[in-house]
């Protein structure tokens, strides 16, 4: 098992009101995230456990991406990671920070 | 003395030589390999009917037990390299040349058969294109096909799986050639003919059905969330803007996914009647609850579906059919309307390079590419406008005058940028020129040329390719949908972000695609009962599709 932790500044405060949410799954190929608030606006972290071991560098970049992408300000991100794909990876994360958002007016 | 009917001679005494195995058209199966040692000659050009879908594999076993002294250098010409009998005629030295379109599961032992010398190939062709050769320097001299019945004058039933037979059959039985058939069972009526008893040769009921491959059925539940994004990427991002009506789909699970699609996020995106209506497509279960939904109008099918009989039979409506109420499938036919009357190809493919060429062939593996090269490709012979023909010329063109600027065809790569077991779908070099190199070929077996490929659909976003004006920009398109591949990892991030906001690439967000509706939930159906449910108890899948 192996665990990653990333601090990045991110330029949005995340919308919405919800304090916490759970998106995907804990299974083979698949990922589970659990996203809450508590960090300054400008802040972002994400911490990983994965069982597959010598990645860091493929999750740096997908978490590099992921911030610019999407407004993750104020959120911390825990990743409990199944051996995803990085295409499922992404995707985990852009989900999490919608539904954090909750329902779009 | 000239002589110019050599053929109908040689014809007559191939017929002699084959008379004794027969009474009337009629062979026993324990006869068929001593009828093919009688009537076939060493060097003949010869076809063993099968494909994707339906096999002659009585005829292929009964050739393969054939006395290697008496039939060798066989050259055949064939749709399928699928069964183990059809490279067992190699080893055995039986068959020496090899002109074929598709070996799926045949894919590792032929490409270990042409290292090994044992196979000398001619070319890996499209479905269309080597039945066109049939037609011109690749005519059979002897053609096995199988057929469903046959009645006491050699009248075949095809039935559903008629498949590659009438283009075979029209080639071999009027150019002197012979053509013998496997059936299913001999009966005294036949609920339709489909080939007349005049192009028949032989006939030799079989101890057992022809197999056929439910190669087009795919499970619901196998479908991953990665390529629900990808195939709502696919539907807002080009079914949509483009109004593609007429198209074909491919066989992987993104396809699959967007079939299944189109009764949820397309309704809600209002797009129903206004895409996806008229289909070159085999009987995909996937797409039962789109056509009970209304969505579909008409589907011509290259081949039946195991299973999808008694639905089709139901759906008239939808699938061409026969006086006997059962599909009439036409691999030659289907294969010329996805050339020409379709604007659109979409399907998966194993390895895309930097400028865009993709194919399925690997250096371990030649899998040939069935009907995929001419789907996939720009019907350079079309003349007809259709909306989102022009609008793809016009992308591509945008200066020369409309009345003379030719359309495109839609043509879509879609995956994700990782395939099974985390192989990277982007690569530098495809593995189909290093097999061509080693292999001596002239051409590599590249299954969709760049040139005619104008979208790429990742989880990543859709590269416009027809927006690219020269080949670096091209190339920072195809990386910038590449994710987390070494490809797509070594982006211009600067020239990918300029393509972005020329609308070259476009991501989810940029489509306002929400991340939340890439969930299972999303499926028509998600399991292969569901599909069952759907069509009223219609559909009856193969037995290892059920879990109930």
């Amino acid at each position: 098992m192996e665990k990653l932790t990333y601090r990045h500044v991110a330029a949005l405060r995340a919308k919405g009101t919800r304090d916490q949410a759970i998106v995907g799954v804990v299974a083979s190929g698949n990922l589970e995230v659990l996203v809450e608030r508590g960090l300054p606006d400008g802040e972002c972290e994400v911490e990983i456990r994965t069982p597959v071991e010598g990645f860091g560098d493929v999750w740096s970049a997908v978490v590099v991406d992921f911030v610019g992408r999407s407004s993750p300000g104020g959120l911390k991100l825990s990743i409990n990671d199944g051996g995803a794909r990085p295409d499922m990876v992404a995707l985990r994360l852009a989900q999490a920070v919608r539904a954090i958002e909750g329902e779009r007016s | 003395m000239t002589v110019w009917d050599s053929g109908r001679i040689a014809r007559a005494s191939r017929l002699q030589a084959g008379a004794r195995y027969a009474k009337g058209k009629h062979v026993a199966r324990k006869d068929a390999t001593a009828l093919l040692e009688a009537v076939i000659q060493p060097g003949d050009r010869v076809c063993i009917e099968g494909d994707n879908q339906k096999q002659a594999d009585m005829l292929a076993a009964a050739l393969a037990a054939a006395d290697s002294g008496k039939l060798h250098d066989l050259h055949m010409v064939q749709s399928g390299v699928v069964l183990p009998e059809h490279l067992d005629i190699f080893e055995r030295g039986i068959a020496r040349r090899l002109d074929y379109a598709f070996s799926g599961p045949q894919s590792q032992r032929i490409a270990r058969l042409l290292f090994g010398g044992k196979i000398e190939l001619g070319a890996v062709h499209t479905y269309l294109e080597l039945f066109a050769r049939y037609f011109i320097d690749l005519t059979p001299q002897v053609a096995l096909i199988a057929a469903v019945s046959a009645d006491r004058e050699g009248n075949l039933y095809t039935g559903p799986n008629t498949e590659d037979t009438p283009a075979i059959v029209e080639a071999t039985a009027f150019k002197d050639g012979i053509v013998i058939a496997q059936v299913n069972e001999v009966v005294d009526k036949l609920p339709r003919i489909d080939i007349p008893s005049d192009w028949v040769n032989y006939v030799i009921e079989s101890d057992k059905p022809f197999y056929v491959e439910p190669l087009f059925t795919r499970d619901p539940a196998a479908i991953t969330e990665t390529q629900i994004l990808t195939a709502m990427l696919a539907i807002k991002g080009i079914y949509a803007p483009y109004g593609v009506q007429r198209l074909n789909h491919g066989i992987g699970f993104n396809t699959a996914a967007i079939e299944l699609l189109l009764p949820t996020y397309g309704e809600r995106l209002g797009l129903k009647g206004k895409v996806a209506s008229y289909w070159a497509l085999n009987p995909h279960p996937t797409l039962i609850p789109a056509i009970e939904s209304g969505w579909v109008k008409q589907i011509h099918s290259f081949g039946s579906e195991v299973g999808m009989d008694d639905y089709i039979r139901a759906r008239s409506d939808v699938y061409f059919t026969g006086p006997d109420g059962s599909l009439r499938s036409n691999r030659a036919f289907s294969q010329v309307a996805g050339l020409y009357a379709c604007d659109m190809f979409i399907g998966s493919t194993l390895q895309i390079d930097l400028q865009g060429n993709s194919s399925t062939v690997t250096t371990d593996r030649v899998a040939g590419f069935g009907g995929a090269p001419n789907m996939g490709s720009d019907a350079r012979g079309r003349r007809h406008p259709s909306e989102p023909w022009l609008r793809a010329g016009k992308e591509a063109d945008p200066d020369s005058p409309a009345l003379m600027r030719r359309g495109r065809k839609l043509v879509v790569q879609i995956g994700e940028t990782f395939g099974d077991k985390n192989v990277p779908l982007f690569v530098e070099h495809l593995d189909a020129i290093e097999l061509a190199r080693k292999l001596d070929l002239d051409l590599a077996p590249v299954m969709v040329y760049g040139d005619d490929v104008t979208h790429i659909v990742t989880e990543e976003g859709i590269a416009n390719l027809l927006l690219c004006r020269d080949n670096d920009e091209r190339e920072q398109a195809i990386r910038g949908v590449a994710g987390y591949t070494a490809i797509g990892r070594a982006r211009d991030a600067k020239m990918v972000q300029r393509l972005r906001e020329r609308g070259v690439i476009r991501r989810p967000e940029d489509l306002g695609i929400d991340p939340l509706d890439a969930d299972r939930r999303m499926l028509a159906a998600s399991s292969i009962k569901d599909l069952v449910r759907w069509s009223g108890g219609l559909y009856a899948p193969p037995s290892r599709f059920r879990n109930w």
